[in-house]
């Protein structure tokens, strides 16, 4: 574990993997939650975890360096289903990168069990692991200038669904029409760092 | 006084509402927005007596007219520019009685970049996840105005001591931001850090809510290749491959795969947020970055 000062009111918690950066962002709410850290914002990454707001960005980092942080605790919530139908328009070249038939992404990709590794790019925008590196492919060349809302799309380790339309650079594998962002929702978002994510498939490809 | 509300008759170039935000969902992906010049829009809530977390209007240099359907004390402040009411000039930086139907012309900044329109019971869009703030990056609150918008504005507090004068300070004719090394400067030489520390940058056109974009000598990065996505804070100085550096204002995105070189100090973010394209920029280390 690396701590970085990001300003005089923030930390920057580098660790080597993406699940230890699940496993310190799970402790981080813990010890939020249980009055030990005041901040305002925790803000996990692919391979950070950003603390914001902190009245004393250098006590932490002494903390922290000294401290375990415990294995990922498994969620107890049910997982999210998501219904998809894969019918993107990159979904043959998703399948040769897998070497697969197009039929075959969808079976592999529905089997997998997700969780939220962290959000961004967009508020409800989930990037999703559980896939093993395998199945890693790249953006697209030429990002797309709008990519529709409910477009459920690979790139590297990641998968992710557009809450809205947008441009985008992945490749998309199929749809959605479950809502990822309502703010008149509560809670707006539909997943957040944590959540488990099931995808499943609805209609033939 | 039950129909409370401004009727927007004049845009302006990018005239939107702004509070002080919607910090705490960073980690849902969902950017701070607010106000850019967070001092500018706390003293005319001031000045009308509102309290500071009050909704008000952010003007883009050419300002905007609106016309209250029922009489209101408005401020402006921020970027000086001419006001009138009913084409007759009133104070700029100071509490102005608006009668009911008059129009209240907020015109072209004579320095500065943004004004801010105080008015008595603030802006009372509803809010999205306890703000009124547009967010232009995400497109969460109210959209930027348009002619004929109309804006519900809320109940005067009478508990706000108000304020008659304050003054404010001038927009930057240089930009001096200072800034905490980190937590990306050893992707850069050390020639690029002292390029970065001791040149002078200007501000580009291509600035926004979202950044302050510059021009200037381009900083060479030591290590090649892209940060996997991490969290970034407001006043982060982005460097994208481009190696002129990006300063994230409110609208920043909440993750980024470019280096940050360096954090600009809070208090300079204001002066910011009113430094005008053309502006000279200039870069002072506060303090080598401390390990821990």
């Amino acid at each position: 574990m690396r701590t970085l000062p990001v300003g005089d009111r923030a930390l920057l918690v580098e660790v080597t993997s993406g699940e230890e950066a699940q496993a310190l962002h799970a402790e981080l709410l813990r010890r939020r939650a249980a009055g030990l850290i005041t901040v305002r914002e925790i803000v996990p990454a692919a391979r950070t975890v950003l603390l914001d707001g902190l009245d004393d960005p250098v006590r932490l980092a002494s903390e922290l360096t000294a401290s375990e942080v415990p294995a990922l605790p498994r969620r107890e919530e049910a997982a999210v289903d998501i219904p998809v139908r894969y019918d993107g328009p990159d979904l043959a070249d998703v399948a040769a990168h897998w070497g697969v038939g197009e039929r075959e992404v969808a079976r592999i990709h529905a089997a997998t069990e997700f969780s939220v590794a962290f959000c961004g790019f967009a508020p409800g925008f989930g990037y999703l692991t559980g896939q093993p590196p395998r199945y890693d492919v790249p953006r697209r060349d030429t990002p797309r200038t709008a990519v529709p809302a409910g477009s459920v799309a690979l790139a590297g380790p990641y998968t992710g669904v557009y809450p809205r339309s947008s441009p985008g650079g992945w490749q998309l594998i199929g749809r959605t029409d479950t809502v990822l962002w309502d703010h008149a929702r509560v809670p707006a978002a539909l997943l957040s760092p944590g959540t488990r994510v099931r995808f499943v498939p609805v209609g033939c490809p | 006084m039950t129909d409370r509300a401004l009727v927007v008759v004049r845009a302006g170039a990018l005239t939107t509402v702004q509070d002080r935000g919607r910090p705490g969902h960073a980690h849902l992906g969902v950017p701070r927005s607010g106000a850019l010049d967070g001092s500018a829009a706390a003293l005319v809530n001031r000045l009308v007596g509102n309290p500071p977390e009050a909704a008000l209007l952010e003007t883009t240099v050419n300002g905007c007219a609106v016309r209250p359907r029922s009489t209101v004390t408005v401020a402006v402040g921020g970027a000086p520019c001419p006001v009138t009411v009913d084409g007759r000039p009133v104070a700029w930086g100071a509490p102005v009685r608006v009668p009911a139907g008059a129009l209240l012309d907020i015109g072209t900044v004579s320095s500065g970049v943004r004004s801010y329109v105080g008015v008595s019971g603030g802006i009372a869009v509803d809010p999205v996840l306890g703000s009124r703030s547009t967010d232009l990056l995400s497109g969460l609150g109210p959209a930027p105005l348009a002619a004929g918008t109309v804006l519900p504005l809320g109940t005067p507090q009478r508990l706000h001591a108000r304020v008659d004068v304050a003054p404010q300070p001038a927009p930057p004719t240089e930009l001096v931001l200072r800034v905490t090394l980190g937590p990306r400067d050893d992707w850069f030489t050390p020639e690029a850090l002292r390029t970065f520390t001791s040149r002078t940058y200007r501000v580009s056109l291509a600035s926004n809510r979202i950044g302050l974009r510059t021009e200037g000598p381009a900083l060479e990065r030591s290590l090649p290749g892209e940060l996997p996505s991490e969290g970034m804070v407001l006043g982060a100085v982005q460097v994208p491959p481009d190696g002129r550096p990006v300063v994230f204002l409110a609208d920043h995105p909440t993750t980024g795969g470019y280096p940050v070189i360096a954090v600009v100090r809070p208090q300079d973010l204001p002066a910011a947020a009113q430094a005008a394209p053309g502006t000279p920029v200039r870069f002072t280390a506060m303090r080598t970055r401390q390990g821990c």
